[in-house]
């Protein structure tokens, strides 16, 4: 019941998508789709993804291997590095770029930033399902002739692969949803042209129409990460416990060669945004900083997306349990249903539940359950995604002794199987709430009278071009999401699987 | 474990009871596109002069036209205050604004107002030309957006093609010249290929530093600029087109009231008071912005006065044909 419930909610802005596209009547919708712009439009669109998808998943796994298999230098060090762009709003990383590099602004620009900011979702389980998989695997592999770069192809990266997939796909959602690098880097992506949509002609439907399109891409995506999941089982079979996989010493000059790589990919994602912002902060040194003030617009921003954080959580055990471990049309359906909100742009998302929130929860609607609804149309499939991975890893058979122990299918979930993935369900939850405190375009149409939170204020005062007076809070939320990201990049090196029950 | 999991549902009920108030209390919501740091202290002044709570929504004023049209009479508002006039004549065309009242208007001029009295300019804006007056000293001759077509400006003109006025300016563009004049023009400004900014601070910067020679930006950017830095340190140097040329457009801010307030004699009052002497004053002294009502001066600005450059009359409420604009910018390449 409650996942049908997340699934209903996540179908909200559909229903809205279909009211508003057929405003007009179909002929509308589908003269406006057979435009030569719209097939254009849905073309520059998936080539960003694609391209984007492609970058990460290299960069990730490529970072992966580096910082859990080679002997490296302040390895820990990197592992921390490699995560944290997490916490670097696109729009932040966006804006230091261009600023840094005007000619950048296109398709180059947009997907640098892109894919410097989104890396991690791949990157963190690609590195955690590397530090976990037993190398008996491996060493058979090895020990039956293959070199270790086929070893690499045909068994390690067999291995992670749901993992990577999992990640590839929150990076092409994003890329698909992400508003704030196309438009400052002005690259006619879909949502920008959404955005402009409503901005050009104060008309909603063709927005409708295209954000429709955009569902229908995202369902195909998800379809598509599905298959490529495959139904391998990641838990471990075989007695005799796990070992960790030993780090491989590298020739000197490959060393350094990695190291090189390690750094230039901070210097991308990490080094550019920070050096811009500490120069609009040093340039905005003899300002009057309002302390009261950002410490409200943070506390709010604490608030805001905490909750956000525990609603998608709540919501999403009932489904990713179910997806774990039953894989009927039923259950896929409600699962496909969670991605629905994912790759919508904040605004729509926004403008659904105002027509919602307007006419049937009037007491909630301009009050903060509004905004963590969105929250959680919007970030639900993350905290699944992570509640499915981490329940795949206990073994269903720990599930089953407990009920031929006589415990109820409710007392099993409770003191068996979310205990097993606590960590994995926490780390979702991490995810989500920094992905929650750099919202912005729903969180500005929705969030109550006269609160703020940190990017509300940031928006604010970069568009009357205060950016000195604004790098105060793009300083203070870079630091609160920097610290969910040390948490989730610490915890994704401590799962580990079930051992299987010895006969 | 019972005991738990109620504890459980009483702590979830009192989120929920705190994060819940009862919607807006003040006397008067007020949404506004234009941003807290230009009207935050205005607003403020017209609490103390009427007396009342104000509870104000900022927002971008065409995110806050659609959030109006979606909310429908169900809306809290009672006041939408906007960064341009495209907003206000979208909201009116679809009945969501009330006719103002006739007296309060009579202190504008018909330019600023709609035919209809739905709403009514606040300040106004008009387009400029910057130069570095060590590389383009020339530009003080310059009498219309045609003397920038020049070959020695290759790369050399900064605008902003993502911002509403330029946007607006190209509208403008549109109506005075035809589609096929503002096509050429356009064809003819990429094919020097002008640099891109972000925005019209962007714009101003490069050029006060001497990276390109000319910029399109509006005039108040450069006033608040001498103010936030001295006018000595400023190299930067605004000039007014013609003012037929449509690079002298003079757009504007404005107000109107929804049709769903129920607070419609203190809306009314909030409308008098932005139009008053003093909230005038405020837009001329504080933001840089023209006055629309008749016999006030910045006395902080050094403004060269608006009937001097209000030449490029075309109705405001044609500006909202942007969607053509856009068509055509995208054609050119310009976006």
């Amino acid at each position: 019941m409650p996942a049908v419930a997340a699934a209903l909610l996540a179908l909200l802005p559909l229903g809205y998508l279909v009211v508003r596209a057929g405003d007009k009547g179909a002929g509308f919708a589908f003269d406006y789709l057979r435009r030569d712009s719209t097939s254009e439009l849905v073309l520059r669109s998936l080539g960003l993804t694609v391209t984007v998808t492609v970058a990460c998943v290299v960069l990730g796994v490529g970072l992966a291997v580096v910082t859990t298999r080679i002997v490296l230098p302040g390895r820990a060090l990197w592992m921390t590095l490699a995560a944290l762009p997490l916490a670097i709003p696109s729009y932040v990383s966006a804006y230091a770029w261009i600023s840094a590099l005007p000619s950048l602004a296109g398709f180059g620009g947009a997907a640098l930033v892109l894919t410097a900011c989104t890396y991690p979702y791949v990157y963190l389980p690609a590195a955690a399902a590397l530090s976990r998989t037993d190398p008996a695997l491996e060493e058979v592999a090895r020990s039956l002739g293959r070199t270790p770069w086929q070893t690499f192809r045909t068994v390690t990266l067999r291995q992670i692969r749901p993992a990577v997939a999992s990640g590839a796909l929150l990076v092409a959602l994003y890329v698909l949803s992400d508003f704030g690098a196309v438009s400052l880097m002005r690259f006619d992506a879909f949502t920008q042209v959404i955005y402009t949509s409503y901005r050009a002609s104060f008309d909603r439907t063709p927005a409708a129409v295209l954000s429709l399109v955009l569902v229908v891409i995202t369902i195909a995506i998800t379809l598509g990460e599905v298959r490529s999941r495959g139904r391998a089982q990641q838990w471990r079979a075989g007695a005799g416990a796990a070992r960790r996989p030993v780090p491989q010493a590298l020739s000197r000059g490959r060393t350094l060669a990695t190291l090189g790589g390690c750094v230039a990919v901070a210097l991308v994602s990490l080094g550019v945004p920070l050096a811009s912002l500490g120069y609009w902060i040093v340039r905005g040194a003899s300002l009057d900083l309002d302390w009261s003030r950002l410490a409200g617009a943070g506390a709010t921003t604490m608030v805001a997306s905490g909750a956000g954080a525990l609603g998608c959580v709540v919501l999403a055990v009932p489904v990713g349990v179910l997806a774990a471990r039953y894989r009927s049309t039923g259950v896929r359906m409600i699962e496909q249903a969670t991605f629905a909100g994912h790759a919508l742009p904040g605004i729509v998302v926004a403008l659904a539940l105002i027509f919602f929130g307007t006419r049937y929860a009037r007491p909630f609607y301009l009050e903060m359950p509004m905004v963590i609804a969105a929250y959680v149309v919007l970030f639900l499939p993350a905290a699944v995604g992570a509640v499915r991975a981490s329940v795949a890893l206990s073994s269903p058979r720990v599930e089953e002794v407990a009920r031929s122990l006589g415990r109820s299918p409710y007392g099993v979930l409770r003191t068996v199987t979310l205990p097993l993935a606590a960590p994995g369900v926490a780390a979702g939850a991490a995810l989500v709430m920094l992905t929650c405190m750099k919202e912005l375009p729903a969180t500005l149409l929705l969030h109550p009278t006269g609160s703020e939170t940190l990017a509300i204020r940031l928006w604010s005062l970069t568009r009357v071009g205060s950016y000195a007076d604004a790098a105060p809070y793009a300083a203070a939320l870079v630091l609160l999401a920097a610290l969910p990201t040390f948490w989730l990049s610490h915890a994704s090196r401590q799962r580990h699987h079930t051992e299987e029950l010895s006969p | 474990m019972r005991t738990r999991s109620s504890a459980l549902v009483v702590a979830a009920l009192t989120v929920v009871a705190t994060l819940t108030g009862c919607g807006s209390d003040a006397d008067l919501v007020i949404y506004s596109g234009r941003s807290e740091e230009l009207v935050g202290p205005l607003i403020e002044d017209m609490e103390e002069q009427l007396d009342v709570t104000i509870d104000v929504r900022y927002g971008d004023s065409a995110e806050l036209a659609a959030q109006l049209l979606e909310e429908g009479d169900a809306t809290e508002a009672d006041l939408f205050f906007s960064q341009d006039a495209g907003a206000l004549s979208a909201l009116a065309q679809e009945g969501r604004l009330s006719t103002l009242d006739e007296q309060v208007l009579a202190v504008v001029d018909d330019h600023y107002q709609d035919p209809e009295g739905r709403w009514v300019a606040t300040s106004a804006r008009a387009r400029v030309v910057t130069y570095d007056p060590a590389q383009a000293p020339e530009a003080t001759d310059f009498d219309s957006v045609d003397d920038l077509l020049d070959e020695s400006y290759r790369g050399e003109i900064g605008f902003a093609p993502t911002n509403a006025s330029f946007q607006s300016f190209v509208t403008a563009l549109r109506i005075t010249r035809g589609e096929d004049g503002a096509r050429q023009w356009l064809e003819d400004f990429s094919a020097l290929e002008p640099a891109a900014y972000d925005n019209n601070v962007a714009v101003l910067e490069a050029v006060d530093e001497g990276e390109i020679s000319l910029g399109l930006i509006n005039h108040y950017y450069w006033y608040q600029l001498q103010e936030e830095l001295g006018a000595e340190a400023v190299n930067a140097k605004i000039h007014y087109l013609d003012s037929d040329d449509a690079g002298a457009l003079v757009n504007v801010a404005g107000v109107g009231v929804l049709t769903s307030s129920e607070a419609t004699g203190l809306a009314a009052d909030a409308v008098e008071f932005l139009l008053s002497e003093e909230g005038q004053q405020y837009f001329a002294d504080e933001t840089a912005e023209y006055p629309v009502r008749a016999g006030i001066e910045s006395t902080t600005y050094d403004l060269v006065p608006l009937d001097q450059v209000d030449g490029a009359q075309i109705d405001l409420n044609d500006l909202a044909s942007l969607d053509e604009t856009l068509e055509l910018l995208d054609e050119v390449g310009l976006t």
